[in-house]
């Protein structure tokens, strides 16, 4: 069993407080007619883009990075928007090229749904090079989400 | 679309970066306020596009509710779903008088690290959503047969307490939500990632046997099997590679896949999203799966694998014409 085991007194315990994978201050415009770009802390944690007021503790927003589209607009530039709303765009203004492009690889591989096709990737690929299934030292290799070919048909744009 | 409950726990917004800022009110008061006031929030939105749960820090804390709806009720793998009786909650100032516990028969979908519940399982939006970090299952069946209790670090926030069916169902959900947290995703797709790297280095060793390596209509000059001069020339190889055993075979469990499949290193990045226009390139080398790699990191190593076999082809036709040693 991996390193999340039962817990003495039958509680299964998660893993502890998760950190914020990245944050800084970047001039964040929301998709609203006359939206203005304002500086906001915005900060990833897991599947989440929390944003704060720079002076406050407390978020005043928070996207859920599921089914998003995380795209380089212009100089220091990037955007997401959601796929049933293309058009509606949450804009980030960076303060370097470096920090734009950095902003969007960790955004792309925030959601879940990519680790699970990144797990599923990983996991068909040591099967074929190892013949074994690398999910079972895990015990949950017979899980739904982990198997190939356990998508739905997708919509078109579904990523 | 109506507003829903969000229950976030504090511990995804207060962290080290807290310290930079004026002390921040209890963070646990945080998370039960966001969820209780959602509740409360009859009002009607704000505005059309974003639409929010308003907490006692005053102000809205928006979210991308239509998108989370979106989301929960579309086609993406569902890890886990079925009716659990959620029990109803009082308001907390409630909870000195004794009262008697209801429960509410609710929908619940469990989405990756996401739980939402549904007032009916055709409703098309969600009537609420736990965000599954740092959470603990716990069973407690003291309050009901086949209850369970899901619990924040925070010690403000309110635990859900859950009833399923029947012993089989209970046994399930606990292990889904115990394991649908996003670090523990992390935490195996990393360990995968180290694996295929260790298999394609072992994998090196035995890729050297050219027969190995063809594919794709290529002709099998190279199969063989008494290969041993081929060792004396790492110098264009992949590092690595170990002598044979026993003459030529590969040693005994390691299958080597055909070009296609296999690779000295495995891709730098894990594969790109695909983007939402819908560019749906798949690797032909696996035709099932769901990821569309990062191309043109593949076509690099295609070519090399090409550049390693022609090579080796050469040598090898010389070798012969000068006669086998």
């Amino acid at each position: 069993m991996g390193p999340w085991g039962l817990q003495r007194g039958g509680g299964r315990r998660g893993p502890a407080r998760p950190p914020a994978e990245k944050a800084a201050e970047i001039l964040m415009r929301l998709p609203k007619k006359g939206s203005v770009l304002k500086k906001r802390l915005v900060k990833l944690v897991v599947n989440f883009l929390f944003y704060f007021r720079t002076d406050e503790a407390e978020p005043i927003g928070a996207l859920l990075l599921e089914h998003c589209r995380i795209a380089k607009e212009e100089e220091n530039v990037f955007s997401i928007s959601f796929i049933e709303e293309p058009e509606r765009k949450y804009c980030f203004e960076c303060d370097s090229e470096e920090q734009c492009r950095e902003w969007i690889e960790a955004l792309k591989r925030a959601s879940y749904e990519f680790m699970r096709r990144s797990l599923i990737f990983y996991r068909n690929e040591i099967q074929k090079m190892t013949g074994k299934d690398p999910l079972e030292q895990f015990g949950i290799s017979e899980e739904a989400r982990f198997q190939l070919g356990t998508r739905k048909p997708e919509s078109p744009g579904l990523g | 679309m109506q507003l829903f409950t969000l229950l976030v726990p504090a511990v995804l917004v207060s962290d080290s970066f807290s310290a930079t800022f004026r002390p921040t009110r209890d963070g646990a008061r945080h998370s039960e306020a966001l969820e209780a006031l959602g509740k409360q929030a009859a009002h009607p939105r704000k505005t059309a596009q974003d639409c929010g749960l308003t907490h006692t820090v005053g102000g809205a804390m928006k979210l991308n509710e239509r998108s989370v709806a979106h989301y929960a009720t579309c086609d993406s793998p569902t890890d886990h779903a079925g009716f659990l009786r959620k029990r109803v909650e009082r308001h907390h100032h409630h909870t000195h008088h004794h009262h008697a516990t209801s429960y509410q028969r609710r929908w619940f979908v469990l989405k990756g690290n996401l739980l939402f519940y549904f007032e009916e399982r055709e409703s098309r939006e969600p009537m609420g959503l736990v965000v599954l970090e740092g959470c603990t299952v716990e069973l407690c069946e003291a309050a009901e047969e086949f209850a369970f209790a899901i619990r924040f670090d925070d010690a403000g926030a309110r635990a859900y307490v859950l009833v399923a069916d029947g012993q089989a169902a209970m046994e399930a959900w606990v292990k889904a939500i115990s394991r649908a947290s996003f670090d523990y995703m992390r935490v195996v797709v990393r360990e995968l990632e180290k694996q295929l790297e260790e298999a394609c280095k072992s994998l090196a060793a035995c890729r050297n046997s050219p027969r190995r390596s063809s594919s794709s209509g290529r002709k099998r000059h190279l199969s063989n099997p008494a290969l041993q001069p081929l060792q004396e020339k790492p110098t264009i190889l992949e590092n690595g590679y170990s002598t044979w055993g026993s003459g030529g075979s590969v040693p005994g469990g390691t299958t080597c896949p055909d070009r296609d499949g296999g690779h000295v290193k495995p891709p730098p990045l894990p594969p790109r999203r695909r983007s939402a226009a819908g560019s749906t390139a798949v690797s032909p080398a696996m035709p099932e799966s769901p990821v569309s790699p990062d191309t043109a990191c593949f076509s690099k190593l295609h070519s090399w694998y090409g550049q390693e076999i022609v090579v080796l082809r050469r040598e090898w036709q010389e070798r012969q014409k000068r006669g086998h040693p």
